[in-house]
């Protein structure tokens, strides 16, 4: 292990060889990139999944007792294309399932984690490429499992995304489809914990020469953090599901209690482990986009991140917060008051470095040369609504407060600007702008505006019209409103809400064509089309080549080097290129 | 089984500066353990909550048939595999094949036991009616004990792999790290084990008194 085996390795042997048959190539691959874009396309197919689940609950919830139009009578056979009480709950279940377990997860952590981890650090591949493999295909497994659940007796899982006893038991939703559902949860985080592994490790022992932590690019440093929340905290939500399983099939009652059950256990001690894990999940979710907004506001103004260092800490204390908050999601389960307020007192904490990062970016963006680039439009909205709804954050954070709002559509609102809004616009900023980079085409920037319009606005009325009908009263989950008498003058607002998500989800016709064009007929990219520093655009070619550098790049500069004044050529300044002859002397004679 | 890339790359890694010369698949491990040991923690979280939330802990005196004495001499040769783990290593660097078997043996030996001990324990259990579904006293206990024995089984057959490839493969760098590995895990195992033994069969309740 001495410094000439260390530089031997670093010339043009890749880490594995490159595969040559399809399989290895294409299906069973190790390669990162492989496994990135394998991820990328299960999250996108599981986005259209979930997402016309979302305009089943929108159509039921505008026009109640009407047949689901198109594809109604195909999916609701049995009651004539109508949506069901049982229907309407199933839906809602697997609609908040596949979109943070299927869509987001995958997209993000799964795609976006696997491709840049590597390219960014300037590393050949992962440090355990069978691990990476196997983590792919342990959530195919799991995902064949959700899909199989839903063609089973009684239907797929009906306890909301929550899963909390004793809805989640047999006696709340019997049949197989919940039983499959806790499965393939504990399937999925079995595939996440494997991947966080070995982005963790890659990290740490991959960086390339001189690309020190505060050298990273402040994705890495979203993806790395998120990977270390996932090891942390999935293996508890794995203890609950386990439980839950035993409960389910093997007649233990550890969530369930009541007069007729002798010896019965404890539902809050389920929402202890849910939650346990389910806080930090909800910066799981979104700490990869803070990371990608944290990069591109600085990419796109031509500027320096500002406070670059600050900005990584600041997503290093939300994660060490992330884990001591989660109670506040239990409030209205009557927890002694003193531990209550412990929770909302962390909780509005938290906000602190929150909004460090926020300011971080205003001021990042603050007098730049904004370039409105298509990624750049999407990284402005995330700014946008992630400010939303992290203010809409703090009423529910405050107990009096959220005894009222609490599971009413208010939080519906806010965890979807939040997690699900500025999620989605920061998956499709990061794919905009690595789509290049992964594909060696170029997407349509004409299409990509109009996605970003025919997103960004009706993403908003559609949550901020929740954050409305929530403030009024009404409940989450509820079959159909109208018939309370106090919900009844929400209908034309709810109407509102459901044609403004129809526009959302016919938007991303866009999309659809301009990937599906560009993937296979798109323009060539050249290696830097943003004209950024980082090692993936400034060192390698689009796409890169299997073992991704040639020579490892030995790293000098920050991730955000523009408009050095000693760089006259151009804005950029790569993060392995020295600077001009004599800049340094100079600079050190100043 | 850890990663072959990382048995054939160990000439070509790079030191860890935070890590002095631990190997990548070493790091990688240590992740997973604690992950692994969360995951632990979560099922003793439940443990707690439940005994915590009990009126009487078991709930039921007269089914508890926890046989101490039984499961401490479980206990003991489970540690006792641990060291000789670390003698089995040793004999590795010391490039002593014959010995280096002949611990490892020992090692999964060690390890058998303790699982035929389990079979043993359960049989025996069920057989006085503290069945799974008995009371969470039974509940807990079968569901965190058989998750700890998956771990042994696991490290058993890890183990069993690492025998077999000892028996061939030079003694070199790459090999001694890949047996430290399996041993880090091994070492986990018991370690867990000392705490399960402890929260499951040792820890006397307060309200009745007496050992438990």
């Amino acid at each position: 292990m001495n410094e000439s085996h260390g530089l031997a390795h670093d010339e043009h042997d890749p880490i594995h060889p490159a595969p040559t048959g399809f399989l290895r190539k294409y299906v069973f691959s190790e390669d990162h990139k492989v496994i990135a874009k394998q991820f990328i396309w299960l999250g996108l197919s599981f986005l259209l999944v979930g997402g016309t689940m979302a305009m089943m609950i929108r159509w039921q919830l505008a026009n109640p007792g009407v047949p689901f139009p198109l594809i109604g009578r195909v999916v609701f056979s049995k009651s004539g294309g109508l949506i069901s009480p049982a229907a309407y709950t199933s839906l809602f279940t697997m609609h908040g399932t596949i979109m943070i377990f299927w869509a987001i997860t995958p997209i993000m952590i799964g795609g976006f984690g696997n491709f840049c981890i590597p390219l960014l650090i300037g590393a050949r591949d992962m440090v355990f490429p069978k691990l990476n493999m196997f983590s792919f295909w342990m959530m195919f497994l799991a995902t064949v499992i959700l899909v199989v659940s839903f063609f089973v007796p009684m239907g797929a899982g009906a306890a909301g995304w929550t899963a909390y006893p004793t809805i989640s038991t047999q006696m709340g939703t019997p049949g197989w489809g919940q039983t499959l559902w806790v499965v393939a949860i504990y399937f999925a985080g079995g595939s996440s914990i494997m991947g966080a592994v070995n982005y963790i490790t890659t990290v740490i022992v991959l960086r390339a020469p001189g690309m020190g932590y505060f050298k990273m690019p402040l994705t890495v440093w979203g993806l790395w953090l998120t990977a270390i929340l996932n090891a942390l905290f999935i293996p508890v939500l794995a203890a609950g599901m386990l439980l839950l399983f035993l409960d389910r099939t093997f007649g233990t009652h550890f969530f369930v209690n009541g007069m007729a059950i002798k010896g019965g256990g404890d539902p809050i001690l389920y929402q202890h482990l849910f939650w346990i894990f389910g806080h930090p999940e909800v910066y799981i979710l979104i700490l990869p986009v803070w990371g990608v907004v944290s990069d591109l506001t600085s990419f796109f103004a031509r500027k320096p991140a500002f406070g670059y260092r600050v900005t990584a800490l600041a997503m290093v204390a939300v994660c060490v917060l992330s884990a001591v908050v989660y109670g506040h999601h239990m409030y209205a389960t009557g927890m002694s008051p003193l531990l209550g307020q412990g929770f909302m007192v962390l909780t509005m904490i938290i906000s602190v470095p929150a909004t460090v990062l926020f300011f971080n970016w205003l001021a990042t963006l603050w007098r730049g040369k904004l370039q409105l680039k298509v990624p750049m439009l999407f990284t402005l909205g995330v700014v946008f609504v992630f400010g939303l709804g992290g203010l809409t954050g703090l009423y529910l954070a405050d107990i009096p407060q959220d005894l009222y709002l609490h599971d009413t559509y208010f939080v519906v609102g806010h965890f979807h600007l939040t997690m699900a809004a500025a999620v989605f616009l920061g998956s499709f900023a990061s794919i905009y702008f690595w789509f290049p980079k992964m594909f060696g085409r170029q997407m349509n920037p004409l299409l990509g505006k109009l996605h970003f319009v025919f997103s960004f606005i009706p993403l908003n009325l559609v949550f901020c019209g929740m954050l409305e009908v929530g403030f009024g009263g009404m409940q989450r989950r509820l079959y159909d409103p109208n018939v309370y008498g106090t919900f009844k003058h929400l209908l034309p607002v709810n109407r509102f809400i459901s044609y403004s998500a129809f526009t959302l989800f016919f938007g991303q016709l866009f999309f659809v064509v301009n990937f599906f064009h560009s993937v296979f007929a798109g323009k060539r990219a050249e290696q830097n089309p943003w004209g950024v520093g980082t090692l993936e655009w400034a060192n390698t070619t689009s796409p890169p080549p299997h073992h991704n550098y040639d020579v490892v790049p030995q790293v000098v500069n920050g991730p955000h080097e523009f408009n050095h004044p000693d760089v006259k050529d151009k804005d950029w300044l790569g993060q392995a290129e020295p600077l001009p002859d004599g800049a340094d002397e100079k600079a050190a004679s100043e | 089984m850890s990663d072959a890339a990382t048995a054939t790359a160990i000439p070509g890694q790079k030191p860890v500066p935070h890590f002095g010369s631990a190997s990548y698949g070493k790091i990688g491990m240590w992740i997973f353990l604690i992950t692994d040991g969360l995951g632990f923690a979560g099922l003793l979280i439940a443990l707690a909550v439940l005994r915590a939330g009990a009126t009487q802990w078991p709930p039921n005196p007269e089914a508890d048939r926890l046989g101490i004495p039984f499961t401490a001499v479980m206990t003991f040769v489970l540690i006792c595999s641990s060291v000789t783990m670390v003698l089995a290593l040793a004999a590795a660097q010391d490039g002593n094949r014959k010995q280096l078997l002949a611990w490892l043996g020992a090692t999964v030996a060690g390890g058998l036991f303790f699982l035929c001990g389990q079979v043993f324990e359960y049989r025996h259990l069920m057989h006085e009616g503290m069945t799974l579904a008995a009371d969470h006293f039974a509940g807990t206990f079968f569901v965190i004990t058989s998750y700890h024995g998956l771990h042994v089984l696991t490290g058993v057959i890890y183990l069993a792999v690492m025998l077999a490839l000892s028996v061939r493969r030079p003694l070199g760098p790459a090999h001694i790290n890949l047996l430290e590995i399996a041993g880090l895990f091994w070492h986990f195992v018991d370690l867990v084990w000392i705490l399960v033994f402890t929260f499951v069969y040792l820890i006397p309740n307060p309200a009745t008194g007496g050992v438990r």
